[in-house]
């Protein structure tokens, strides 16, 4: 079996491998947490309503 | 350097969370929100404003949603015209795993808070709508007649109807005169597309009007629907379902389109109806098609504001 593949992820790719992750996972957060809020306004919304 | 090495394929980077955006047309999903506002807007009675919010937000996302799935199924022949090469699925920086995953979820989730936070009726109208988008237009129709985007053109026209069923829990004559004016306003809008982009949607193998019927069948039938859109968006007005802001605005912004759907027909052409002039009027009536629709419903808002 060849040692370079799958080719490995060099320094730079490794960075940006990492930047991109991190993006991804706090724009998760935010999503999850603009979910929370949202759920708990329709919540309060339809309790007034009501 | 080994020669498997030299064979191997750069390792793909994972996506950027702008990535599931792009999946998302955003751009289409601005002009849905729109028009699904603007239903919300003129529907008589009241919905608290958090609930309002939700229900815009809901068309939103199923609007994104039915965009994503579309570009899952839509994988192969994006990868083959220019103006779609690069999205997320054929650059090869989102799976069609993921997207279909993405869309999926989407869809079910904004259908479900749309019940809970305002009525069946809305939930059932916006799941018709994401059917309608991504099981008749996408993968039945698309691909099998020129006819697709008049029939598929149903599912953008949903918005208003949704918006106005958010407040009131049904059906009205206007949400429905506005529901025929964006189905009379999607063909000459898309046919405008594709008279410039007619090489791509060939090479693609897509049977839009201009490549199955030729470019100047494709003009004629642009210039009549301008003239059904202009005579169909001055209803609202005549059937008093809306006032004189209206019915001004319907008047002038379609006898503009009339104007520009003639100027694609009489366009500088050789005897297949090609363009000899760069599809300059084509593309002048793709632009004014957006302006319209933006114009039109603004001006059944404000007419509904001051009336």
């Amino acid at each position: 079996m060849d040692e370079d593949f799958p080719p490995r992820p060099g320094l730079f790719e490794s960075a940006e491998i990492r930047r991109r992750q991190r993006g991804r996972n706090l724009a998760l957060l935010v999503v999850l947490v603009l979910l929370a809020v949202l759920f708990f306004a329709i919540t309060i919304a339809k309790l007034s309503h009501s | 350097m080994t020669p498997s090495a030299i064979a191997a394929p750069a390792p793909a980077l994972p996506a950027e969370w702008q990535d599931y955006v792009r999946l998302l047309k955003p751009r289409v999903v601005s002009l849905v929100v729109f028009t699904g506002a603007a239903g919300l807007a003129v529907a008589p009675g009241h919905l608290h404003p958090v609930l309002a919010i939700t229900a815009i937000l809901c068309i939103a996302v199923a609007a994104g949603a039915a965009g994503c799935l579309n570009m899952w199924w839509e994988r192969d022949i994006d990868a083959l015209m220019r103006r779609t090469a690069k999205r997320p699925i054929p650059a090869g920086r989102v799976t069609p795993g993921e997207a279909l995953s993405l869309g999926i979820v989407l869809s079910v989730g904004s259908v479900m808070v749309m019940g809970l936070a305002t009525n069946l009726v809305a939930a059932a109208l916006l799941a018709v709508s994401i059917a309608f988008y991504v099981l008749v237009y996408t993968m039945w129709l698309k691909r099998r007649t020129a006819q697709n985007i008049v029939i598929g053109g149903a599912a953008g026209a949903f918005p208003p109807l949704i918006g106005w069923a958010a407040v009131t829990g049904q059906i009205g004559m206007l949400p429905v005169l506005m529901f025929a004016a964006i189905f009379l306003w999607t063909p000459p809008h898309f046919w405008s597309l594709a008279l410039f982009a007619c090489k791509d949607y060939a090479r693609a193998g897509v049977p839009m009007l201009p490549v199955v019927a030729g470019c100047a069948a494709a003009r004629r039938q642009i210039f009549l629907y301008t003239l059904l859109l202009a005579a169909a968006s001055v209803l609202p007005w005549a059937l008093g379902e809306a006032g004189a802001v209206y019915g001004v605005a319907a008047v002038v912004l379609g006898a503009g389109f009339v104007v520009q759907g003639w100027r694609v027909l009489r366009d500088r052409q050789d005897e297949a109806g090609v363009s000899l002039t760069d599809d300059g009027p084509a593309k002048a009536a793709f632009r004014y098609s957006l302006t319209y629709l933006a114009v039109l419903f603004t001006a059944l808002v404000i007419d509904r504001l001051v009336g």
